[in-house]
């Protein structure tokens, strides 16, 4: 039914419409309640519906935030259990370097201090004084000048005399003898300096790791106790551990496309330029796998030198093997570098000759202009082919710092993804709770006469009601 | 749930290891040589360095004259498919332009042209190689001229071939009557249409950008 036949059920179209709108205004009105019930109870629902899910959201979060924390403190914990571990070997290196010898030294210094004992007892040793011929002479003073004293005197002067000088001769020869021992003592007395220099050195050096220990011991500490300062350390040092290593895997990824590129061509030649897996051709696919079994062997190689720790039962073999292991992945590296040391020289072999039939193929005769330099271009890249397998082994590095703060990153990406996305469920549960409200009142609009109509006779029905309780009392 | 992972990785496995599809290109070059037309046909020479240059390994390749009666393996000048190793396939291309300017250099005028023989011979070639592409190429007037007893009203099969028109001159007649010229060419293209192939023609072989 369109809306003028609508209007044709009187003869003037203005009477119905009105007719109609005050029809409509009155099934309106007259459905209020029950309407305002259903937009309210809709709103409701979907509001209560969208808090449930903010907070499952929200619950979700903290638990992904929980297990991140768990993750990064496990993490740092390991880090940490390293460093100290590296600190103890290096204390370890300097005891066995500096104070192994310790005995031998010991056993120079109690010589040395032995020796200049002795030297200094002999040094103390005082020369004899002259005799004590003054008592005598003062006897022989007193005495009459005619009992010939002076005589006597003159001769005691002479035997003093005497022994002043053998008595100087032995003082001399003394000062002489303990000058010479103080000087032989010069040589132990620096032994004993420089040794215990050394030693001070040593003890330095340890008091110096101790330290770094202890402080490392705290942080290893409060990592263990799960405090949120460490967590909060550990967190920021993962994001950039994160970056730095991504940037540099990036670096590597151009380094393997330029290898890629380097052996793809040759490849051509051993495998056919035709053949192809699913969409992809042979040739590169196998330039792939020599590049892919280059970077495993390069982890392996890692893994062996105990430098990475991807693989804990490569991290677990007996020495013996491990040393195996990594002979026998060098050896396989050494191999690969050699092969695309070779691959290189014929990409420049095939590139020649291409060239050489597309010029045939154009007419063009010039190929007699023969670069004198190419050499070079040849060397260079037989040079790149040996050396990026050399140089992706340490690749590893990087990988394994990104593995480890990726699971740290990608927990709180998605921390911070839930977080969003329960501000914004909370944000629409209570929009929807307002937008009933507005709906409602949306509804009650066209009813404004009706509703008016309403409150002045609920107004006049209170006031009847006032009046009749007023004449009662 | 397993029997579903199990399954998906044996499909991928199975699709990884089925033998592709073919990818390459196979090119059948006619070279008119009957009357005046031998005229033009240092011009092959171009064309066939330019098919060289475009073609890769695995490819195939075969140059046949139009004459008198073409459908015959006689007629082909030189055919090859080329190595799937790239050094290899360079000296067969080499040793076919060698060839091919041998031919040039020694070619004699054809009294008749059958065309639609030299295009069953062409087809025939192409579908035996099984190429992914198939395209032959036709340098000539487009006038057939059959000698006597030759029978070449069959209809031919051009599904999934390209049929391209090479320097169709125009004729002495021609210039006289232009509808002849253009009615010539509807009527290989709607030979070629209704055997289900796609037809072409270019005039200008400098620019041949395209062709292959």
């Amino acid at each position: 039914m369109s809306m003028t036949s609508l209007l044709t059920f009187t003869p003037w179209p203005a009477v119905s419409a009105v007719i109609l709108l005050i029809l409509l205004v009155a099934a309106l009105y007259l459905s209020r309640d029950t309407a305002h019930q259903a937009i309210h109870g809709a709103a409701d629902v979907l509001s209560r519906g969208l808090r449930v899910a903010s907070h499952s959201v929200i619950r979700a979060q903290e638990r992904l935030a929980m297990r991140n924390r768990d993750v990064l403190l496990a993490a740092g914990r390991e880090a940490k259990e390293r460093i100290v571990e590296r600190e103890f070997a290096r204390v370890a290196d300097t005891v066995r370097k500096d104070l192994a010898g310790y005995p031998d030294m010991h056993r120079r210094l109690s010589e040395a201090i032995q020796r200049i004992e002795q030297d200094q007892e002999k040094a103390v040793e005082v020369p004899p004084e002259a005799p004590g011929w003054a008592k005598a002479v003062k006897v022989v003073a007193d005495l009459d000048a005619r009992n010939a004293g002076a005589e006597i005197l003159a001769d005691i002067h002479k035997s003093m005399v005497k022994a002043h000088v053998a008595a100087m001769d032995d003082y001399r020869k003394a000062s002489s003898q303990r000058h010479t021992l103080l000087r032989r003592m010069m040589p132990d007395w620096r032994l004993i300096q420089e040794t215990l220099g050394r030693v001070s050195k040593a003890v330095e050096s340890v008091i110096t790791r101790s330290l770094a220990i202890d402080r490392h011991m705290e942080q290893y500490e409060a990592i263990v106790r799960g405090e949120d300062r460490a967590v909060s350390i550990l967190s920021s040092s993962s994001i950039v551990y994160f970056f730095v290593s991504a940037l540099v895997l990036a670096v590597a990824t151009a380094g393997t496309a330029v290898n890629f590129t380097l052996i793809a061509r040759p490849m051509a030649e051993m495998v056919g330029g035709t053949n192809f897996i699913g969409a992809y051709r042979t040739a590169d696919i196998a330039a792939l796998v020599i590049i892919m079994v280059e970077i495993s062997m390069g982890l392996f190689l890692m893994e062996s030198l105990r430098i990475t720790r991807l693989f804990p039962v490569i991290g677990a073999l007996t020495d013996k093997m491990r040393v195996r292991m990594m002979i026998t992945t060098f050896a396989i590296l050494l191999l690969m570098a050699t092969i695309e040391a070779g691959l290189a020289y014929m990409r420049e072999v095939l590139l020649s000759d291409e060239l050489a039939t597309s010029a045939l193929l154009r007419g063009d005769n010039s190929d007699s202009l023969v670069n004198a330099h190419l050499w070079i271009t040849t060397a260079a890249q037989m040079g790149m082919g040996f050396v990026l397998p050399f140089a992706l082994v340490f690749v590893a590095i990087p990988l394994e710092t990104f593995v480890h703060s990726l699971r740290t990153v990608v927990g709180l990406t998605g921390i911070a993804v839930l977080q969003v996305l329960a501000l914004i469920l909370r944000l629409l549960g209570n929009g929807c709770r307002h937008l009933g409200a507005l709906a409602q009142r949306l509804y009650d609009l066209p009813l404004f006469v009706p509703l008016w109509i309403e409150g002045r006779m609920r107004v006049a029905a209170a006031q009847e009601v006032a009046n009749a309780q007023e004449a009662r009392t | 749930m397993k029997r579903h992972l199990l399954l998906l990785a044996v499909t991928i496995a199975m699709a990884g290891c089925a033998p592709s599809a073919p990818r390459n290109t196979g090119v059948y070059l006619l070279v008119d040589t009957s009357g005046t037309y031998n005229r033009q046909v240092h011009k092959a020479e171009q064309i066939i360095l330019y098919a060289l240059s475009r073609l890769q390994s695995s490819d195939s390749i075969a140059v046949a004259c139009i004459n008198t009666g073409s459908f015959t393996e006689k007629d082909i000048i030189a055919k090859t498919t080329f190595d799937d190793r790239p050094s290899t396939a360079n000296k067969q291309k080499r040793a076919f332009a060698s060839r091919v300017e041998k031919f040039v250099d020694q070619s004699t005028s054809a009294p008749y042209t059958d065309i639609t023989g030299g295009l069953l011979q062409a087809i025939e070639f192409l579908n035996e190689k099984h190429t992914a592409h198939k395209t032959i190429l036709i340098l000539s007037d487009m006038k057939e001229d059959l000698a006597k007893g030759y029978v070449r009203n069959i209809p031919l099969d051009f599904r999934g071939f390209d049929v391209v028109a090479l320097n169709v001159i125009k004729l002495r007649t021609d210039n006289f009557d232009p509808r002849e010229y253009l009615a010539r060419l509807d009527e290989w293209r709607a030979k070629v249409e209704k055997g289900g192939g796609h037809w072409r023609v270019i005039n200008d072989i400098d620019r041949l950008d395209g062709l292959l």
